[in-house]
């Protein structure tokens, strides 16, 4: 048994696996397959100021290695989710992180500021959504509003602020920085990349949005490189995301600079792939020597 | 109970060109699986699980039934697995038809929306009309199972092939002025459904409809699968894998 704790921003957990925002709901679902408590944390549904409910169906296309989505921030809204979800979530004695997004700055800093006082253990603010029209993506892939939205939300929260970044930027570096010296506490990346299918037949996309976000192992290597070039840019942790579908993945991920990792669409494919990545890495440690798993992060040699 | 595992399949069948018949051997779904609900099937080297409706659940031999069309390159792969092949799959999942013990019922099943509807017509028993629409008669699939339930069998082609000559619906309309059934289940394309929904409306009959959506996650988690339905007045995005995918017919929005 080796050591697989990880500290984030302040925020212990007890391994360093989370499931992404977006494909675990709030963990009621799962929770059938398997106890929460076995997870490092759970990383819920995105979650705005109001009820939204999200973009017109089909809202999934498959692809070679993953998928397309395009829900568009479905969610029950704010009070939902502090006075129904929550309450049960902290419960069940894993890592709370609220991801949440919204229309405009206002909203977001109102939002976080309405966690304070809860059992939220970290906030993670989307700023790259690909799906919604208005905020999202737009807020992530100009390193300006970047920085402004985290400096406002980081003022109206006590949770540890960490940004969840777009891949669809020219340099992910620089939004990076941009949003380190505007006081995140850390980075979570990537989101999902923008892709798009279309039917031959009918000539028409298979998404309704037209447009959507692509996941799963499809992104992998897209992801590692986009973590291990934010590593080498700031000082905050990461959490990495990007088509983890096994434990050598995350291990991948690490040592290309992550303190920890989220798992997202390999969750559809096999509910238990969060606890088969737990495992697996724990027996990959004690394979390879390794007494605390943290000792791997960033601890790639570049040629 | 959501369970995931790999089981043997115990038979397979081919029923019509590109409409396969497997029989799998899990005795722990079959056990709590009600008829309408819906399984997450694992297609080999595709990214996605299918999912696909149960057809037929014997308790006794602890077999759940799935009878599917050939869509795409997964539901091919899943057609090219024999008996005593492992088939990996989520079940049970969603909610089934509401049964009224002692009640009529008529079960109307348009092409591959036929096999969800056999499950909740063997509770019916000789209590229930089968209604089953097909292109014609070598698509058609299934009739000597409701007829071996004690069904009132009614067939229907669109070129009168075999059975009727004609659409479901009319069927139905006639079936209904013989007896009124206190009950209509209803599975195949959104043009039929709606049909179907507005006769049952007409006649002041309850009427659940079984939906289809593409899917990721299957248990109410990612919310790919949205269809719109109505709620206190208010157009909303419902899920079909864990709000459905049987739904009160008023409730569904059925678009143009």
């Amino acid at each position: 048994m080796s050591d697989l704790k990880v500290t984030v921003a302040g925020v212990q957990f007890k391994n360093p696996v989370i499931p992404a925002s977006g494909t675990f709901g709030y963990g009621r679902e799962y929770e059938q397959f398997y106890p929460l408590s076995k997870l490092g944390g759970i990383s819920v549904k995105g979650t705005t100021l109001e009820r939204r409910e999200g973009n017109p169906a089909p809202r999934v296309a498959e692809t070679p290695s993953g998928m397309l989505n395009s829900v568009g921030l479905q969610n029950g809204g704010a009070d939902k989710f502090i006075n129904y979800e929550l309450p049960n979530l902290s419960t069940k004695n894993t890592r709370i992180i609220a991801n949440i997004a919204g229309a405009t700055i206002e909203d977001c800093a109102t939002l976080a500021s309405m966690l304070n006082g809860t059992a939220v253990d970290m906030i993670e603010l989307n700023i790259s959504c690909p799906n919604v029209k208005h905020g999202g993506a737009a807020f992530g892939t100009c390193c300006d509003t970047a920085a402004q939205i985290t400096a406002q939300v980081k003022k109206a929260t006590d949770k540890p602020l960490m940004v969840k970044l777009s891949p669809n930027v020219t340099d992910i570096a620089e939004i990076a920085k941009a949003v380190e010296a505007a006081g995140a506490d850390a980075l979570s990346l990537i989101n999902t990349v923008l892709g798009m299918r279309i039917n031959i037949k009918t000539r028409r996309p298979i998404l309704k949005n037209n447009v959507g976000g692509l996941s799963g192992p499809a992104v992998f290597p897209i992801a590692v490189r986009m973590v291990w070039q934010v590593y080498n840019a700031v000082k905050i942790p990461i959490i990495g995301m990007g088509g983890i579908a096994s434990a050598e993945d995350a291990i991948e991920m690490m040592m290309a600079g992550a303190a920890a990792v989220q798992v997202g669409a390999a969750i559809f494919a096999d509910p238990f792939a969060p606890l088969k990545i737990i495992d697996g890495m724990d027996k990959w440690c004690d394979e390879n020597g390794v007494k605390s798993i943290s000792e791997i992060v960033g601890t790639v040699k570049p040629w | 109970m959501y369970r995931q595992g790999k089981y043997q399949i115990v038979s397979k069948k081919a029923l019509a060109k590109g409409i396969f018949d497997i029989e799998v051997c899990c005795p722990e779904i079959a056990a709590e699986a009600q008829a309408g609900q819906f399984a997450q099937i694992a297609a080999e080297g595709f990214f996605l699980r299918r999912p696909i409706s149960i057809c037929e659940i014997n308790g006794d031999r602890g077999t759940i039934r799935f009878v599917f069309e050939v869509r795409g390159g997964g539901t091919e792969k899943l057609s090219q697995l024999n008996t005593g092949d492992l088939i990996d799959i989520i079940a049970p999942l969603g909610n089934g038809f509401k049964y009224a013990d002692g009640g009529k019922a008529v079960c109307v099943g348009g092409g591959i929306g036929v096999p969800p509807m056999l499950g909740i017509a063997q509770l019916y028993g000789k209590n229930a009309t089968s209604i089953c629409g097909f292109r014609n008669a070598s698509a058609a699939i299934l009739q000597d199972d409701f007829e071996k339930a004690g069904c009132k069998t009614l067939l229907c082609t669109d070129d009168g092939s075999a059975g009727i000559k004609g659409f479901v619906t009319d069927a139905l309309k006639q079936e209904i002025e013989s007896e009124k059934p206190d009950i209509i289940y209803a599975c195949g394309p959104m043009p039929m459904l709606k049909a179907v929904a507005n006769i049952a409306e007409e006649n002041g009959i309850e009427c659940e409809v079984s939906l289809e959506q593409r899917m990721a996650c299957g248990v109410g988690a990612c919310l790919v699968c949205a269809c719109l339905t109505v709620k206190d007045g208010k157009q909303i995005h419902s899920h079909v894998c864990k709000d459905g995918p049987v739904f009160d017919s008023k409730e569904v929005v059925f678009g143009e």
